[in-house]
């Protein structure tokens, strides 16, 4: 193959680059999967002798040593569910005004500024600003009410920066075309602007569950307890102002602080725990792959 | 030519009248004190090569400009002798002026409420109130043929030329006194905008119209007067028969118009 066709060294070294350069971006991806595979499957593996439907719906028994999670599993439903129902509108509202309505001036700045500096904060730093502010001064004591208005302070600037991408993903021409036949901010925002980035806010959103659920430090300062009775598969043990059980904290429990514990149960937990999570979140792909489907441009 | 005639040439109503208009985006200053009048009734063709002003200043008209935080405005621009910057209801001011921007947008909604929206948002709601208008203005928009059978489907999926013609729509939907049309033809076959251009010299008989294009001739085809806007300023102003006749006052605009320059 001689002539205009042939392979110059030149092409030739370029061609080596490429296939080291594919085989090394693609072992990295791949190498993403072993963790999660390792650690899925060494969890499932120690807790298959406990996982049943039974722990799932069972209270603990015989001093937490033995028996099932429910009191945990519906806390952490409790504490998700409020502090989300706290932090989505505000949050979403928030990102609307944000990015629809404010002006570059000095106020909007500081609450950018705000924004991602509060997203920066750690979670136990959280965790003590909501024992100050909610449990003391505010008087709500040890409560579901404490614990979720603090995982809702946690999850917001997150919420605000998610919706705040989504709505920025809508072309200004929409927003443009809108203004030019004397539609408001509002109407703009409400009839092309919202239902354009729903999938983005609502999968913001979604991911935030997963972290409300695993958070432990915020839960333990404010209202989330060792234990709790509560009925078996009872869905309304708690009422606002009572402290309840928590998944994260109830693992932790588990794993350092009971003696004799049945050795599946901690790995039992974590998988309810890591379950839910997953479930979530895949939850989360499949609303975003159909909402982008109907996806209008 | 019989409209423009007994429209007495001699004092022509005024429908917006611009002075000393100054716009700059961040300091640098696009738009250096321009001063010019539309008659009402007429088509103003606007021509001059980029970065001129020329959208800028039709955003200056109907105030969209504020949506530029950057932009900064001085001098008067007047719409039907009111002062723009003093309207309390700039809502009411966009709706006197339809804009149709040079590129094609269809709103991620049906063909129908891309059409419907603009009455919708000024609170006409009732279906027997919004159907005839949105006929209306796809057939001035020469759309109703294509799209007729198919209202209910995405205004977004149609081909860019559709599009175009149904950002037309969208513009004239809201009955505007004042219809601004930056670069309409870009995405446009010549058949098509033979048929559009038709319907705007229909339009003229009831509306005011701006014309921003860089198809000089389609100024000449279509436009009583003409203006030269070159880097925020305005060249010339005049008949568009003398703009075009080799005649006009400036050299510059004798050169743009025969494509010599620009």
């Amino acid at each position: 193959m001689a002539g205009r066709f042939a392979k110059t060294p030149h092409i030739a070294r370029k061609e080596i680059a490429e296939s080291v350069a594919r085989s090394v971006f693609g072992l990295m991806s791949a190498a993403m999967i072993v963790p999660l595979v390792l650690i899925v499957g060494y969890l499932v593996v120690l807790a298959w002798p406990a996982l049943s439907l039974e722990f799932l719906l069972d209270v603990p028994k015989r001093g937490m040593t033995d028996g099932g999670i429910w009191p945990a599993f519906v806390g952490t439903l409790y504490l998700v569910g409020i502090s989300l129902l706290v932090s989505t509108p505000i949050g979403v509202l928030a990102a609307i005004y944000l990015n629809e309505y404010a002006k570059d001036n000095w106020f909007n700045r500081l609450v950018n500024l705000a924004v991602i500096n509060l997203a920066g904060v750690p979670s136990i730093v959280h965790a003590l600003f909501g024992l100050g502010a909610f449990v003391y001064a505010a008087r709500f004591g040890y409560s579901i009410l404490s614990a979720s208005l603090t995982l809702a302070i946690m999850t917001l600037p997150v919420i605000i920066a998610s919706t705040r991408e989504a709505l920025a993903s809508v072309p200004m021409a929409f927003r443009e075309a809108c203004w030019n036949v004397g539609a408001t901010r509002w109407q703009t925002v409400r009839a092309v602007v919202l239902p354009n980035s729903i999938s983005g806010i609502l999968t913001g959103v979604i991911l935030q569950v997963s972290r409300a659920a695993g958070e432990t430090a915020p839960v333990m300062f404010t209202g989330a307890v060792f234990f709790k009775a509560v009925q078996r598969g009872d869905l309304f043990p708690y009422g606002l102002g009572d402290q309840c059980m928590a998944l994260s904290m109830h693992l932790y429990t588990l794993a350092t602080q009971v003696p004799n514990v049945k050795e599946a149960l901690p790995y039992a937990t974590a998988v309810v725990l890591l379950g839910s999570v997953l479930l979530v979140n895949a939850t989360a792909i499949v609303l975003r792959i159909w909402l982008r489907n109907r996806k209008k441009w | 030519m019989t409209e423009s005639a007994t429209h007495a040439p001699a004092s022509p109503v005024k429908e917006i009248e611009v002075s000393d208009l100054r716009l700059a985006y961040g300091g640098k200053e696009v738009i250096h004190g321009i001063s010019f009048n539309v008659h009402r009734n007429e088509i103003l063709a606007v021509i001059g090569p980029a970065q001129s002003g020329k959208t800028s200043m039709l955003r200056c008209l109907n105030r969209t400009i504020d949506f530029t935080a950057s932009a900064s405005v001085s001098g008067c621009v007047k719409v039907g002798g009111q002062d723009v910057r003093a309207m309390k209801d700039v809502f009411a001011l966009r709706r006197r002026i339809g804009m149709v921007a040079p590129l094609p947008t269809g709103l991620p909604l049906s063909i129908y409420d891309n059409v419907a929206f603009a009455p919708r948002c000024s609170g006409v709601t009732r279906k027997a109130d919004l159907e005839p208008v949105v006929e209306k203005c796809l057939r001035q928009a020469a759309l109703w043929d294509e799209v007729k059978d198919r209202l209910d489907s995405l205004g977004t999926a149609l081909s860019g030329g559709q599009q175009q013609r149904l950002t037309i729509a969208r513009a004239l939907s809201h009955q505007p006194e004042i219809l601004c049309l930056d670069e309409f033809s870009i995405a446009i076959d010549p058949v098509t905008t033979m048929r559009i251009e038709d319907v705007l010299k229909e339009l003229r008989e009831e509306i005011t119209i701006i014309l921003v294009t860089n198809l000089t001739q389609q100024a000449r085809r279509l436009s009583d007067r003409t203006m030269f806007l070159l880097e925020g300023d305005i060249v010339e102003i005049d008949a568009t028969d003398v703009i075009y006749s080799g005649e006009s006052k400036s050299e510059k605009t004798r050169g743009y118009v025969s494509g010599m320059f620009g």
